[in-house]
Order: structure tokens, then sequence, then C-alpha cells
């Protein structure tokens, strides 16, 4: 009987891998809700080291008095790439401060890949070990994290921002927070 | 007319499938030789309206008929005649119809070639291969029809995507499918097999071509998608753990894990249902890797264009073929009669460990790629998890896999001498050692991993040598005779780790010891980079049939003396609006010279890219050595010669 309920198991995980890709295919997933614990919580302490030397690196503690938006972002990551463009954008925006964490990312592949598409960041740090990505609760990259004047978590964008969440949620959200 | 003639040929393939799946499996369940004997004639008619189909949707890409949709999408007037017959493929109808295409390829080949196998086992296998025809064909024709019309027809097409319009389109989705869609015979076997109730080694005979063709395309298509993306993408890199990079790469290491499991079912006639198993898991991963490219549920940059229709298609599709198969196998598996124990030290043992040590690290690519899917699906958005992930789980998997394989093919069968193998390796442990410190010497020290990488490639290649050589006991009189005749299996094993050794080299050699250089240049100015100048000679424009090109030249200077001129460009296509780069790259001393041209500062300079990729050649180089392998182990005699006491005694039975 053990030995029957063996040959079952493959069929069985397929049939839940199955259940995941029919989920996947809902037309009304909306990615862009995430629900996260740390909604309107302060940011995590932290205190990150600078790309370049001589340059600022980036505290928690600096991040008040002005709206900012943290990217997590690596070299290695695809839909960092796809997401560029609209940081690149967004950048110009004088009412927010756009601040990069480079995720294990090695110094030199963040300078070559910043130099190959722009820099949009006022200040990027590195996060090498990824410390600062956990306390944060980053599920991978790349993901955003709108910080209020007070310095609380206000938005938080798992995945590649996209024109739809800038102009529909992060634009809005930014005008309140600056007003 | 001729495109409704190939849509006609397409429909009428369906039709064909439908009789081929059918009738040939009532007539294995009513053991009447006439049912079965349709399936040959029905695979052969498959192919040829298939052709006819195919033939007729590129000669509408070749004379730029835009009144097809498909063709008004993806090509373009002004396409040089190889990117617009290229462009076939180079989307999803078109390129489904190329996937049953070679469908069709493989199930005439079981008719044409097959005469060794009893007429029973062939007429399941070629209802099957029809069944998984059937599904594909229903789909294209249902929701991705390559010949549907436009109305009225657009002056000229949209252009295929500048992005593919390289060399690497012609030959990287053939092969690549030659390899995906050549896993469906295995799984058309493992599934006649738990049909018929039996496994024995003539039927790991009979597999083992098939997945031996399968594996050497798959190995050479990924080789060659790694070499497109790595000249053509300018980040000078040639992985990228992408989710259609890893589509292609798990059935790549499933595959090689039956390739060895059907070693010990032939030999031993163990681990039988582990093989079937293997068989339905290599071709499930090429169906899971279909839908995960086409019903757009995981962002790539390969994805096709996607529609949630033909998603849900696909995923019935999936289910009712793999699902269907597992189930089959949960019902008739227990039954095979179960081999023998194992002895831990023996060569069955170690491929035992090879099997687990290669699906293991399938499984970590596969949690890797479907992690973000099941993040999506639980709230997150698209994510990667990228380089480190794999880094830290993949690597620790394969290294002692490599270490193995160097020890594996000295074990005997049943039972092996350890002591007496590891005293044979002693010189492959001298070339481990010797490449350590040779990299540690080079580089005057480098990451610990790459030392690791550079003595497990020594090991691996030294050993395989030296297991030949002990084989044909090279050095005593008479090798040469010997040499002729070793199998042909021999060989193909030889070439396979060896080739595996060498690009593992190049590979370390490129993740450790790349050296890269960014920086603003002048026309006539210069800058160094790994021990050579290069000068920034001069840029200009220059235009292609369909495009507009900046063109830089460089020359690269060693010990004062110009070795290389290199002329990358950046590529404007006006109708698709992209750009795209066109990195030059000069192989010297067994690296590669690598040259980008970025954007003008404004003021007269240019952003240059430059690369010093070390060992790199040797990863294309070792991949294909390692598909040569298998070309050569495809051509041992025993596969054509078969298993003739078996077929007779089935036939036998039939009468």
């Amino acid at each position: 009987m053990m030995r029957r309920l063996i040959y079952l198991l493959p069929v069985l995980a397929f049939a839940g891998i199955a259940g995941w890709f029919w989920q996947g295919l809902a037309p009304e997933r909306d990615p862009t809700l995430v629900p996260s614990a740390m909604i309107d919580k302060p940011v995590p302490e932290f205190d990150l080291p600078p790309l370049e030397a001589g340059k600022p690196g980036l505290k928690s503690a600096e991040l008040k008095g002005q709206v900012t938006l943290i990217n997590f972002f690596a070299s290695w990551c695809v839909p960092c790439r796809a997401e560029h463009p609209l940081l690149l954008t967004l950048a110009k925006d004088k009412r927010l401060q756009l601040d990069g964490i480079a995720y294990k990312n090695k110094p030199e592949d963040t300078a070559a890949y910043l130099a190959e598409l722009g820099n949009p960041y006022a200040r990027v740090a590195l996060d090498q070990p990824g410390r600062t990505a956990i306390d944060f609760g980053v599920y991978g990259v790349p993901e955003s994290y709108l910080i209020d004047r007070d310095g609380r978590i206000r938005f938080r964008q798992v995945g590649p921002l996209t024109e739809d969440v800038i102009e529909g949620k992060l634009k809005p959200l930014i005008a309140e927070l600056t007003k | 007319m001729i495109v409704e003639f190939g849509h006609f040929a397409l429909v009428l393939a369906l039709v064909v499938a439908f009789v081929q799946a059918v009738v040939p499996l009532w007539g294995a369940q009513q053991n009447d030789a006439r049912l079965m004997g349709l399936a040959r004639p029905a695979a052969m008619a498959q192919l040829l309206c298939i052709l006819i189909a195919f033939g007729a949707l590129m000669q509408a890409y070749i004379v730029s008929d835009f009144s097809v949709a498909a063709v008004a999408r993806n090509s373009n007037s002004l396409q040089p005649l190889i990117y617009r017959m290229a462009g076939l493929w180079g989307n999803h109808e078109g390129s489904l119809l190329l996937w049953v295409a070679i469908l069709a390829i493989y199930g005439a080949a079981v008719a044409a070639f097959g005469d060794n196998l009893p007429p029973r086992l062939q007429a399941r296998v070629l209802a099957v291969q029809a069944t998984i025809a059937l599904g594909f064909l229903a789909f294209m024709l249902f929701t991705s029809n390559p010949f549907a019309r436009l109305d009225p027809a657009p002056a000229d097409g949209a252009e295929l995507n500048p992005i593919l319009q390289d060399p690497g389109l012609a030959f990287h989705p053939p092969t690549l499918y030659l390899g995906y869609v050549g896993l469906s015979m295995a799984f058309s076997f493992a599934v006649a097999a738990l049909l018929e109730g039996r496994v024995d080694a003539a039927w790991a005979r009979w597999v083992r071509p098939w997945t031996l063709a399968a594996w050497t395309c798959l190995t050479f298509g990924i080789g060659a998608g790694s070499w497109w993306a790595y000249h053509t993408l300018g980040w000078g890199g040639w992985w990228f753990w992408d989710p259609v990079e890893n589509a292609s790469f798990m059935p790549w290491l499933t595959a090689t894990a039956l390739l060895h499991s059907a070693i010990v079912v032939e030999k031993r006639d163990a681990l039988k249902g582990w093989t079937i198993l293997l068989a339905i898991l290599a071709f499930a991963l090429s169906l899971i890797g279909t839908f995960l490219v086409r019903s757009g549920v995981i962002t790539s940059v390969h994805a096709f264009a996607s529609d949630p229709t033909r998603g849900v298609f696909i995923l019935a599709l999936l289910i009712f073929y793999i699902g269907g198969a597992l189930v089959l196998f949960a019902w008739r598996a227990p039954a095979l009669k179960p081999g023998g124990l194992f002895a831990p030290v023996s060569r069955e043992g170690a491929l035992l460990i090879n099997n687990l040590l290669l699906v293991s690290a399938a499984a970590t690519v596969f949690l890797g790629t479907l992690y973000p899917l099941f993040l999506d699906v639980a709230g997150g958005g698209s994510v990667s998890v990228g380089g480190p992930y794999y880094n830290a789980t993949f690597l620790p998997i394969v290294l002692p896999l490599i270490a193995l394989a160097a020890i594996g093919p000295f074990l005997s069968w049943k039972r092996a001498d350890l002591p007496g193998v590891l005293a044979r390796l002693k010189l492959a442990l001298a070339a481990a050692i010797l490449a350590s410190i040779l990299g540690w010497w080079l580089n005057r020290g480098g990451p610990l991993l790459a030392l690791l990488g550079a003595a497990l490639a020594g090991w691996l290649f030294v050993a395989a040598a030296s297991e030949f050589a002990g084989r044909a006991r090279l050095f005593t009189a008479g090798a040469l005779g010997r040499l002729r005749r070793l199998p042909r299996a021999a060989y193909g094993m030889t070439f396979a780790h060896a080739g595996l050794a060498i690009a593992i080299l190049g590979m370390t050699g490129s993740s450790a010891w790349k050296q890269e250089d960014i920086r603003v240049l002048r026309p006539g100015e210069s800058a160094t980079i790994a021990g050579y100048s290069y000068r920034l000679d001069s840029v200009g424009p220059v235009e292609g049939p369909n495009y507009h090109a900046t063109r830089a030249q460089f020359t690269f200077i060693r010990d004062g003396e110009a070795i290389a001129v290199l002329t990358p460009e950046k590529r404007f296509y006006p109708v698709a609006a992209t750009t795209t780069t066109q990195a030059a790259i000069h192989v010297s001393r067994l690296a590669d010279l690598y040259a980008v041209i970025g954007e003008p500062d404004g003021k007269g300079g240019w952003t240059v890219r430059v690369y010093h990729e070390p060992l790199v050649p040797l990863i294309w180089g070792g991949i294909l050595l390692m598909a040569a392998g298998g070309v050569v182990s495809l051509s041992d005699r025993r596969y054509r010669v078969g298993a003739p006491l078996r077929a007779r005694g089935a036939e036998a039975v039939l009468r």
C-alpha cells in the first residue's frame, strides 16, 4: 500500500502546480494590491554604504523631512530593466526624492548598470548582504517603497512600477503627502 | 490561394492526427494487426500535411503577403530575405507551426526507422504522438491560426522585433524545438510502455536514441541561444537565469538524468519506474516551458504577446498530457517488476546519485523560475530572484555532480573497487590541483569558487581522457585496432564529459575574471583593459537595409602592435522604433575582447563599454563538443541492430 502511495506523489504534486497555474491565469488578478505588514509603520533602521566612495550613503534617519521613493534593484534583474525608463522620468519630479538600493549586487555591476541605462537616483546605496531588504520585507527585485516626511512607509510596489501605478496611485499619494 | 491551401492542410493534419491517435491504440488493445498497421502511413500523411502548411506559410513570408495577419504583424518588405523566412517562427503562431512540424518529423521518423520495434509498441508510440499533435493542432487552429487573413491588407508590415533580427534566429529556435519536442518521443515511449505494462532492457535500448537525439539538439539549441544573448544583448553575459532560459534548461537537466538512468535499465534491468517517470517529467517540463512563454503568467525578455484564452487552452493541454501520464504512472508503474538491489559503490549506484543530483538541480531551477509566479498568485507582483538565488542553491548541487562525473565511468557494474578506482584518478587529481594553482597564479588570487571551478574542470577533463585511454589501452601495441573497435557510445561519453569540463572552465573564467571598462571617449582617445590598449578611431553613421546605425571603430593594441579592429554598432529600426546593440567581438588568446558603443555625451564624446572575457570561447567550444558526443553516440551500432530476438518474439505473439 505504501508503495502505491509513493507512485501517486508525482500526480498529486502536479495537481498542486496546475492549481497555481490556474490561479495565475485568473483575469481579475491584480498584482498591485499588496497587503504589507509594513504600511504606515516607520521604515526599519538601516545605514547602508554608498555605491561610490565619498558620496552619501543611505540611512533611515535621513529619510525624514521629504517624501522619498526607495527602489530596490539589481543589475541581474530583468524586470528592473523594464522599469528603468519610468524611474528616469520619475526622477524629474521635484516633489520626490528617488533613492536606489542595489540588492545583492556587486558595486562594479551596479555602476555598469547605471552607466548603461542612466542613473535616476539621488542616492545609490548598496545592500550586498541583503539584510536591509529582509527588514523591509522585500520579496524580490524590483520593489519600491514610498516614504512620507515622518519616515513612515505609505505605499509598496512589489515588482516593476508601471505607468498605471505611477499615474493612478503613486502621483496622487505624492500630491497628498506634499500638501 | 496558397495560404488557404496551407490552412486546409493544417485542418487535414488535425483529422489525420485524430485517426492516428485512436485507431492504432484500439488496434493494440484488440491485437488487430491491420488497425495497428494504420499508424505508420498516418504518421507519414500527417508529416506531409504539416509540411504543406509550413511551406504555404513560408511562401507568404517570402513574398511578403500582408493579407495574412501574422505576416503583417511580424514582417516587413524591407527585411532581408533570411529574416523574412526566420520571421516565420519569431512569433507565437508561426513558432507553434514549427513545433507541430517537428513533432510530425519525429513521428514520421519512428514510422520510417522503427522496423526493429515490436508492432504493438510502435502503434502505441505513434498513437501517443498523434494525441500530442492533436492537442497542439487544435490549439493552433482555434486560438492562434497562423493563416488568419487581414482585410483590408496593409501596404506594409509592422516588422519583426528588431532584437530577433539576428542570425541566431535562424538556428536557435529550430534546434531548441528539435530538442524540446524530441523529448515527446521519450514521453510517448514511456506512456506506451505503461499501457503495455512492460519495461525491459529492449525498451531502454529503443528509447535511448530518441532521447539522445533530443538531448543533442537541446544542448546545441541552448548553447546557440546563450551565444546569441551574449553577442546581441550587449551586457557581456551569456546566461541570465531568465524564466525562458530556465524553461529550456530544466528539460535539459531532466533529459540528462534520463540518458543516464536508461543505461541502468538497459544493463541492469533496474530503476524502471524511475526512468519512466523521468521520461514523463522531461517532456512535462518542456510543455510547462511552452505554457510559461505563451500564457503571459511570467514576465520575461522572451515572452510572446499573450492572451488569457490561450493560457487556459495550454493549461488544459498540460493537465491532459502531464496529468494523464502521471495518473497512468500511478496506476501502472507499481506493477513493474522491481529490479535488483544496488551496491552503493558501483556504476549503477553512481548513476543513481547522478540522477538524484540532476533532478534536485532541476527542482531548484523550477522553484526559482516559478517562485515569482507563486508569489504573484499569492498577491505579489512579478519579481526576479536572479543570480544570487541560483548561486546559493544550484551551484552546491552541481559542483559535487561534476566531481562525481569524473569517477562514475571508472566504476564497474554491480560492485566496484573504490580504492582501485581512486588510484587510477591520481592523474586527474594532479590536474585539478595544477588547474587551481594556475588559475591562482595567472590572476594573482581570485575568488575561491573560481579556483574550485578550474580544479573541477581539470579533474573532469583529465579523468575523462584517462578513462578513455585506459579503456583503449592507448599506450600499448594494437591500440589503433582497439580504438576502431571501441563502441561509438564510449567515444560519445568521453566527448560529452570532456566538453562539460571545457565549458565549465569557460564559465568559471568569464564569471570570475571578467574585466570591464566603461568610460566616455572622444574619437582618437585611448584607454586600457587587461593589458591591451584600445583606441576609439571614429564614430559614424551607416545605413542598413531596414535600419540606421551608428558604427564605432576601435583598434586594440598589445605590445605596440595592432591586433584587432572592432566595429560595434547601435542600430535604430524606424518601423519598429527600436534600438538594438551589436557588440563586436574578437577572440584573442582564449579570451574575448568585447566592445559596445553607447550614447553620445553631447560634447563630442561617446560612452563605450569594453569587456575582457577570459575563457568565454571555451563555453561554446565545450557545448559543441558535448553535442558532438551526442551525435557520435547516436551512431553506435547497437541502436541500428536493435534487439531482434525480442522483436521476433513479439511478432509471434501477434500471429
